[in-house]
This record gives C-alpha cells, structure tokens and sequence, in this order.
C-alpha cells in the first residue's frame, strides 16, 4: 500500500540526517560565533501580517482558515517573518546592529514534475539596523566563511545592484509606461524579447546598447573599470560593496554581476547569490531591504542572506567525491 | 553535476573568476550542450559545426544519447528547458513553443537562432466554420493541443472561452473525428494540414530555435558562454 507525500516534499532518513544535521550545525557555529543569535518564528504567520511586508504575501502558497475564520499562510520565505519579529520584539531602535541567524523550513507552490522543492530548509542570517557596504560585506563573507566551514571550497558569491537597471532606465528616458515589460523580461531571464522590446522604443543607439548589454555584464573588477557613461555614474553603491568585500579577503570569490535581479519585491540595493559549480540552482541569496521593517513598525535599514540546505549537501558531497 | 561532467581541476584563478575559463583552448567543449533531436537537429548541429565543435560522431550515430568528447547531450526539444534548468546541460538549443509551453523553468534565454521557424497556428476543418459555430451555439469552443498552455492564453487573451483537450499525438486527427472543434499547433509548411483536411484560422506567434542557459553556468562559466554567444552574433547566424 502507498501513502504518498506531495511532490516537492521529503522525508528523512537516519543516513541523510546525520549529514544535514553537520551542515546546520555547522552553519550555525559559524553565524553565532561571529554574534547572530538564532531565533525562530511560527511557520504559519496570518496571512494580511505577511502581506504587510510584501503585497503578494511573498509568494505564500498554502492558505488555510482558523477556527476563528481567519486566513493562515504558510511562510514562503523567512526574512518578512524576521521583519515582524524585529519590529515587534525589538522595539528599541537605538541604532545598535541586531544580529539574527536562523533555521527553519520555508514552503513554495512548485508544478508536479518539476523537481521543483516545495518544503525547503533554510539556514540564514540578517544584519539589522545598520546600512551600509561594510555591512553588506559582513553577510556576504561570513555566509562564504560559513560555507568553508562545512566543506565546500569553489562556491562563489555573484553581487549586483538590484536598483541599477530601475536607475538606468530612468537615465536614459525610457517611458515610464514601458519599464515594467522590460523589468519583467528581465525578471524572467528573456534577454531575446528584452532586447526587442529596447530595439522596437526606438531609443538613443548608446542607451539602446547599454540595455541591451547589462544583464550579460558579470565577471571581475574590470567590470567596474570598463563601465563608462551613465552606467559608471550608477555603480557607486557597488564599488563599495567590492572595495569592502576586498578589505575582508574575499573579492576572489566575488563574481560582479549588473544584470542580477532577485525575484523578491522587498529588495533596495545590493543583491547578491551563491553559487556551486556542482548544483545548477543558485545555492542561495539576499540582498540590502532598507524598507521591510518599515511595513510593521519603526524604519530600520537591514541585509542577510539565506542558503538552502538541501542544495548545500548536494554540493558538499560533490566535494567529498572530488576529495 | 552530470553524468560524464569533466571535472575541471584545481581551483579557478583566485584573482579573477572566470578569466582562467577564457584561456582554455577550444572553449565550447568545456560546456555540456543540450542538442534538441527533431526538426531543429540538422540545423542545430550545422551551427555547432560553426562553432568548431566536432559533430561528426552525433551525425554518424542515431541512437547514442550522450556524447562526451563533443560535449553534446541529444533529447527531445521539449526536455532541453529541464536539463539545462537543473544544470545537467550547461547551455541548449530549443525552439521559442517549449520555452512559452514550460514558463517555470528558470533559464536564461540568450539568443534568437533564427532557424527553425514556425508558426504556432490555430486551425480547424475547411470550410465548415466550425470554431464560429461552436463559439455562437456553445459559447465555448473545444481545442486540442499539445501546447495547452499557450493554447488556454491565446483564447484568454482573445476573449474567448476555450475547453483544451491536451492530446499526445497527431493533433490533426482530433478535429477530424469530432473530438474537438478545433487545434492548436505548430506549422512550417502547412502541408500535414492541408493533407488533413485542415486550415489555418489564426496566427499565434512565429516561433524559431533560441539559445538557452543555465543561471549558475551563466555566471560560473560566463567566459565560455560569452564566446559562444558573440560568435553566434558575429555570424549572424
């Protein structure tokens, strides 16, 4: 007889376990000894709280009823969770960094078929309360260093802007009216249709080209050296996020990337996403949220990141086997 | 990640990810290349040729699946999105009704080939206005497909309530033995379709052979890619 459990989900045997549970402890070391203290939420939040922080509730994709009628959402992600928390709990903005780090499992609507996960565990960390490069660098290196820490040693972080392409489109004029297509074509990774639509508008030949030739803009420094024009004018923010990544021993494994966008709304500024030659998804991601925290409470400027942990295993046993 | 994946050795370049990539002689053979079989197969490996890569066993042999030293995989078209979005295929070749039929799979689409062209068409019985009758009478028409997602917003989006019959095999047959009123498929000649008794009513989208990229490859692997696509670019191919 089978008693099947609903694609995208798993369960866990003894085996695996013992593997997964190194790698999140070890994970976790790594955040509390460098001062994130770890904290936990409910997985279900009500669901008009998340849509506080994010208008499509972050992309929930389970709703249920209490007993009271009320509408539950599974959380899809934990950091509009954290946001709440800290607006909630911590009331006191004397502007003082918090440090949080957690553990928890986040749940998507994924297609049957797909290979999809529709439960994933997730092992994050989020700096709050302070802005800056400096503490976008902190993130960014201690989740490299955290890495390190369970094994894996070709991961690389790709870092971007997640305003510049916005920024750029308002340099160079492009109507109002049209940025949200070009936005979504991007979003969606269609740099076909995208350079179409940039050709059909008709724009200036330098601002059509610069467009057009963003999102396949990644590599090293040169990158920033290259840049001229408007695009140049626009990469502040960056530059600093590389100078701090430098000051902290890890521009070699930053690879600057100006086509990179994240698919969560929340995001201000920098962005960036870790990579393992041995998985083809990202192995995780985050980015600069100045604004999230505002949505349940006082404004604070915050940053983290989040790594997957199934995906963490599959390449740190493609590690192991290359020995 | 992939069966028969080289394993580059030692660790890239510390000063500058993805510049060693770039020195490496005959750059496309260090990615794994989604190659879709079917119509899109001689026109596909034309443009590898031209790429310099060795196609020559893939021609010589029908039924292998995996070719190693060219760095080639062969599939259906319609696989190519999933190998090359779990990473098993860094780059792939496929035609632009899969990447519109599968939305979810996150790859990047670089390039327009240009070969392959076809139209996604809505046809029906000649002559016997079947679609007009069915909308009139029924308020909803019935259409097989094996796209049933562009099918389903091609009527959406024209106003019109639509019943899709997803179908597996020769579509053509649906309208003919009254299963349906109508089709949604791709054409290149039309020929099937006239020989079937069918007729093309309405033009979706025209549809050609795109390069498509794995996210993490796209950044990993930037240098060989890059090289890939400009000369795809500079040949105008």
């Amino acid at each position: 007889m089978i008693h099947p459990i609903p694609p995208g989900t798993r369960d866990v045997l003894p085996d695996e376990m013992r593997e997964l549970r190194a790698i999140t402890e070890g994970l976790r070391a790594t955040f509390v000894e460098a001062g994130y203290g770890e904290v936990a939420t409910p997985a279900l939040e009500y669901e008009d709280v998340l849509r506080a922080g994010d208008p499509g509730a972050a992309g929930a994709g389970y709703r249920t009823f209490d007993e009271r009628g009320q509408v539950l959402a599974l959380r899809s992600d934990m950091t509009i969770p954290i946001a709440r928390l800290v607006a909630t709990r911590y009331r006191r903005t004397d502007g003082e960094a918090l440090r949080l780090c957690y553990l928890g499992h986040a749940y998507r609507a994924v297609a049957t078929g797909t290979g999809h996960q529709r439960e994933l565990l997730q092992a994050g960390l989020e700096l709050i309360g302070v802005a800056g490069a400096e503490r976008d660098a902190e993130v960014i290196s201690l989740a490299l260093a955290a890495l390190d820490g369970v094994g894996l040693a070709r991961h690389r972080v790709g870092v971007g802007d997640g305003a510049l392409y916005r920024t750029l489109m308002e340099v160079f004029e492009v109507p109002p009216e049209r940025r949200m297509e070009l936005l979504e074509c991007l979003a969606r990774r269609d740099l076909v249709t995208l350079a179409a639509r940039l050709v059909g508008m008709g724009l200036a030949g330098e601002a059509c080209e610069t467009l057009v030739r963003l999102p396949e803009t990644r590599g090293g420094p040169e990158i920033l050296e290259q840049a001229v024009g408007p695009v140049a004018g626009a990469l502040g923010g960056l530059r600093a996020l590389y100078a701090a990544l430098s000051d902290r021993g890890v521009a070699d494994r930053v690879i600057l990337d100006l086509g990179l966008v994240r698919e969560l709304g929340y995001y201000t500024g920098a962005v960036w996403e870790v990579y393992d030659p041995a998985v083809g998804f990202t192995l995780g991601g985050g980015g600069r949220y100045d604004d999230l925290i505002g949505c349940f409470g006082e404004p604070r400027p915050a940053c983290g990141l989040a790594l997957d942990v199934q995906r963490v295993h599959i390449a740190q046993a493609e590690e192991e086997k290359l020995g | 990640m992939s069966a028969g994946r080289k394993v580059p050795a030692g660790m890239p370049d510390a000063s500058n990810p993805g510049e060693d990539l770039a020195q490496v002689p005959n750059a496309p053979n260090d990615l794994t290349i989604a190659v879709p079989r079917g119509a899109l197969f001689a026109g596909s490996l034309d443009l590898l040729d031209r790429l310099g890569v060795d196609t020559a066993e893939v021609r010589a042999n029908d039924r292998k699946l995996l070719f190693e030293d060219a760095g080639i995989v062969t599939m259906r078209p319609s696989d190519v999105p999933t190998y090359v979005e779990h990473g098993a295929a860094d780059i792939g070749i496929t035609g632009k009704d899969v990447l519109l039929e599968q939305p979810e799979r996150a790859v990047y689409e670089l390039l327009d080939l240009g070969y392959g062209s076809c139209e996604m068409v809505v046809a029906a019985r000649r002559d016997d206005d079947a679609l007009g009758e069915a909308l009139r009478r029924l308020g909803r028409v019935r259409i097989a497909t094996k796209y049933p997602l562009i099918a389903a917003r091609h009527f959406s989006e024209t106003g019109r309530q639509a019943e899709i019959v997803a179908v597996k095999g020769s579509v053509e047959l649906a309208p003919l033995t009254g299963l349906v009123d109508g089709i949604v498929d791709l054409t290149a000649t039309g020929k099937t379709l006239a020989e079937n008794d069918l007729e093309v009513i309405e033009q979706i989208v025209t549809c050609t052979a795109r390069l498509v990229a794995n996210p993490v490859a796209h950044k990993l692997k930037a240098a060989q890619i890059d090289a890939i696509v400009a000369r795809i670019r500079g040949a105008g191919a």
